[in-house]
């Protein structure tokens, strides 16, 4: 235990040390799943040791095979499509791997714990938070109902959840993303298992609140002496968390080794070529550079968004009367100039997807909005409809965004078919030219959505916003759902449109290093209003608004020598944007600090 | 929730009016005279008239309807043409044994929906599942004609284990109860069977096995109540089926119920009382709802009250 305390305090060198003994042991490793077509290797002769206060990270894209590893150590194989086809798992001298499921179920939860991706969804809704902790301890433990309950109320302190006792009757509804992943992790540690496994725990959460979910993990890791395997595809938490890391591809291990040499010395050309695409704040490959912010007339900007708001009515009462607003978007005002990119930053609920929507014209809206000079709000229906033409959008999951019953060609056809563009022979030659460009074979037309990876998939999106030949393109989180790699080389081509096209993209993200990336100018958003504005270099240079300051200090750096012992601490929940009716939100002055860098006062 | 009761209260209102104005028209439009019903094939041209007169049925169909209308505030639903009682006491004297065919109904959807949908999404894809589902589809597709004769044939005339038709004990409930609640048992189980399947794929349910619980109670306390929430907005819904389908069965069965009474008075054209029985069916479908809004909040914290 002291030595992993000691080597906490110490840093990343905590591999040398030789943490402590070994807890488990994986050897040889294989996992199928059973398809159509026969059984397909998933994970192939994959071999480790985790030792005890140590934490392994497995990093990998998706497909890589790291959650069906996971899921194989945890006995919890979705079967009987998945099963362990070779090798052994031993966990203490026990091995796993031919273990009954009634001995298994003994130590799932109690030797090994595990916490998931969503944190949103993780969670029985129907059972109190309580309810569903006290049920853990109270399986593994023949402890009675009102001593679970002080291990439930101490373990939920123990993740940092104020006012513990009122938490425990609560619902998860009722909380953050945060706080339920918290509460996932209290759940899973409440036991003190040996082994937690975290598979990308901090994936779906804000960064400002990764960065406490991380240190959280990083301090009960040091008091309890728990061996952790952490399963991300973020390089940057993997450089924040790990001592030793197993790159995986394919359900291979590609490299393995302490997480220092891996980042400074990578030996396999894969983990090379994925530390490469990571993007990185002030650098990383395909950065774009610096452009000189031309002196743009308001009359010449593509798009030009004067005191914006957005409200949702909400209704209670007797007689279903407005009583309360949610302010999602409370007076914003900016310019786009022709063949720049904007972005918008902000955590979730800020209010960013909304103005995109407003901006679409998917959403009502009061203020100005002006798309080449249009003012849409004085526009009839058919001249509305050819402002349209202008502003395109491409949606953040790939997945979802295109018809699974229509062949991508006519998906991205649709918009000329709308808009009466063209003979037949015109829209599919310009089809046919429009996959080309975006980097998609001539013959992807006539196949489906489902045919294609995330990566093409949002390239058919690009191709159909792109159908139009519009002014704007908003893309709203268009590359949070990708891999690294896939990410970098989708960014590539959107920056390559705009050379090309000298389209100006609305870029929305929440991923700040991929907006210091892509980004000629930026507003950070935060509770529906802008609380900072300026080009990229102003904003991330000599970021002057606490808020702007935090989301850039919680972005995990990718290098293990940088790797700090506090990320910034959210000092309190982001608050509510529902309002009384009666009761508008304080508005937010921009001062100009030089050079049109505006900062909310 | 006082709020919320009594804004449904006054939609209940709404509906009932609608229901008796749309129900009091479509009566007036159609073509079988009630007046000749009463008064007989030999009768008179002026005794046929006597009789409009005196029950009003010569006034405008607006002037007939308003004197409904102000007879229904104060609780009265009219006299019936043919059996010379007030419809209020017909309906009361019946409404207790449709009301017990309604819970014995109720009870065996329930029971035997639950249990083959549940059943079908754990054995999801083997014999077992398509067996059950097979069945469903014919509870589902039978007329309850059928299924009522089919029943009775089987359970009171071959085996002798129930009576044949008729009220009064326990067994007499069972035979009816099951024809009413064996189309709502197919319905059931296939939408528990499709419910469960996706509540099984949650990502709490992969959270409760990492917990280590046992299957059963992974089943029962995590994935039950949330696969169980469509189902009971689906009973306040079925109440109303019930009311079409107690005409049926109460006739196949002699049940005493408000089934066999609507059913006589339609062919009868005894308006008072299909008014009257439409109208409370209206209202135990408005309550049905309102019950099923109630509950489900006890089950789902996030559709709560404030």
């Amino acid at each position: 235990m002291s030595t992993a305390a000691d080597a906490g305090q110490s840093g990343f060198d905590r591999d040398k040390a030789g943490a402590g003994a070994p807890v488990l042991a994986v050897t040889d490793l294989g996992v199928s799943v059973r398809g159509e077509d026969g059984e397909r290797p998933v994970v192939e002769n994959l071999s480790f040791t985790l030792r005890r206060g140590e934490t392994l990270c497995i990093a990998g894209e998706s497909g890589s095979g790291k959650s069906m590893t996971a899921l194989a150590i945890m006995g919890l194989l979705p079967r009987p499509a998945a099963l362990l086809s070779s090798g052994s798992i031993r966990l203490n001298e026990v091995e796993l791997s031919q273990l009954p499921e009634s001995r298994m179920r003994q130590i799932r939860g109690d030797r090994i714990a595990m916490i998931f991706q969503e944190p949103m969804t993780s969670l029985n809704p129907v059972l109190s938070i309580g309810r569903q902790l006290i049920e853990a301890i109270e399986t593994h433990t023949s402890m009675s109902r009102s001593q679970a309950r002080a291990r439930a109320l101490a373990a939920l302190q123990g993740v940092r959840i104020s006012d513990a006792e009122r938490r425990l009757r609560q619902f998860p509804h009722e909380m953050s993303g945060g706080m339920r992943q918290r509460v996932m992790i209290a759940m899973a540690l409440a036991l003190q298992p040996d082994v937690l496994i975290a598979d990308e725990p901090t994936t779906a959460l804000d960064v400002t609140v990764q960065g406490e979910v991380l240190e959280l993990l990083r301090d009960l890791q040091r008091d309890q002496g728990t061996a952790i395997i952490l399963i991300t595809h973020d390089m940057g938490v993997v450089a924040e968390m790990a001592d030793r890391v197993i790159v995986m591809r394919r359900g291979s291990m590609v490299e393995e080794g302490p997480v220092t040499r891996i980042f400074d010395a990578p030996q396999a050309p894969y983990t090379q070529e994925l530390l490469a695409s990571v993007p990185r704040l002030g650098g990383g490959a395909g950065r774009q550079a610096t452009r000189a912010p031309e002196a743009v007339e308001p009359a010449s900007a593509v798009a030009e968004i004067r005191d914006l708001h957005v409200r949702f009515d909400l209704h209670g009462g007797f007689f279903g009367r407005v009583d309360r607003r949610v302010h999602a978007v409370e007076g914003i005002s900016f310019s786009i100039p022709p063949n720049q990119t904007l972005a918008l930053v902000g955590e979730s609920g800020c209010g960013k997807s909304t103005t995109a929507r407003a901006i679409a014209g998917l959403l009502p809206y009061s203020g100005e909005i002006v798309i080449g000079g249009r003012n849409l709000a004085a526009l009839d229906r058919s001249e509305r409809k050819a402002v349209r033409r202008d502003v395109q959008m491409i949606f953040q999951d790939p997945h979802a965004s295109l018809d699974p019953r229509m062949r991508v060609g006519d998906i991205v056809a649709e918009p000329l078919v709308v808009h009466a563009m063209g003979s037949r022979k015109d829209q599919a030659e310009h089809v046919a030219w429009l996959f080309e460009r975006v980097g998609l074979p001539p013959d992807a037309v006539a196949r489906y959505p489902h045919e294609f990876s995330g990566g093409q998939r949002q390239r058919i999106s690009i191709a159909r916003a792109l159908a139009l030949r519009p002014r704007l393109i908003i893309a709203d989180e268009a590359v949070s759902a990708l891999d690294v790699s896939v990410r970098a080389r989708v960014l590539e081509l959107l920056r390559e449109l705009q050379r090309d096209f000298a389209v100006s993209y609305l870029f929305i993200s929440h991923d700040m290093a991929v907006v210091e990336n892509i980004s000629d100018r930026v507003a950070v958003m935060y509770l529906g209003q802008i609380v900072e504005t300026g080009t990229r270099d102003q904003v991330f240079a000599n970021p002057r608004h606490p808020y702007t300051r935090r989301l850039i200090e919680a972005v995990p750096v990718p290098d293990p020598a940088r790797r700090r012992p506090h990320f910034a601490r959210l000092d309190r929940e982001i608050p509510s944007p529902v309002r009384r009716a009666d009761d508008p939100p304080p508005r937010l002055l921009l001062r100009d600090v030089g050079d049109g860098h505006l900062v909310a006062a | 929730m006082i709020v919320y009761l009594g804004r449904r209260l006054i939609q209940a209102a709404l509906i009932l009016f609608g229901v008796s104005i749309i129900t009091f028209a479509l009566l007036y439009l159609l073509p079988a005279d009630p007046v000749r019903q009463i008064a007989g094939r030999s009768a008179t041209a002026e005794t046929v008239e006597n009789i409009r007169r005196q029950l009003g049925l010569d006034q405008p169909f607006l002037v007939q309807y308003w004197r409904y209308v102000l007879k229904l505030m104060s609780g009265d639903l009219g006299r019936s043409y043919i059996q010379r009682s007030e419809v209020t006491e017909l309906i009361m004297s019946r409404l207790p044994a449709s009301l017990l065919l309604m819970v014995g109904a109720i009870i065996c959807e329930v029971s035997i929906g639950l249990t083959m949908g549940l059943i079908a999404a754990m054995r999801r894809g083997t014999v077992t599942d398509r067996a059950l589902m097979v069945s469903s589809f014919v509870g589902v597709s039978a007329p309850q004609f059928v299924v009522g004769l089919l029943l009775l044939y089987v359970f009171a005339v071959r085996l002798g284990w129930l009576p044949i038709g008729g009220y009064g004990t326990w067994q007499h409930l069972v035979l009816p109860s099951l024809t009413l609640g064996i189309l709502g048992a197919g319905w059931y189980s296939r939408m528990m069977r499709s419910s469960m399947i996706d509540v099984l794929t949650q990502d709490y349910i992969r959270t409760a096995h990492a917990k280590g619980l046992a299957g059963r109670v992974v089943l029962l306390r995590h994935a039950l109540p949330n696969a169980i929430l469509p189902v009971i907005a689906m009973i306040g819904i079925d109440i109303g089926l019930f009311m079409s389908g107690i005409v049926v069965v109460e006739s196949v069965f002699g049940w005493p119920g408000i089934g066999q009474l609507a059913w006589q008075a339609i062919q009868r054209v005894d308006v008072p009382i299909i008014m009257g029985v439409t109208l409370v069916s209206a209202c135990a479908i408005v309550l049905g709802n309102l019950i099923a809004d109630i509950v489900a909040p006890f089950i789902d914290p996030r559709i709560r009250l404030k």
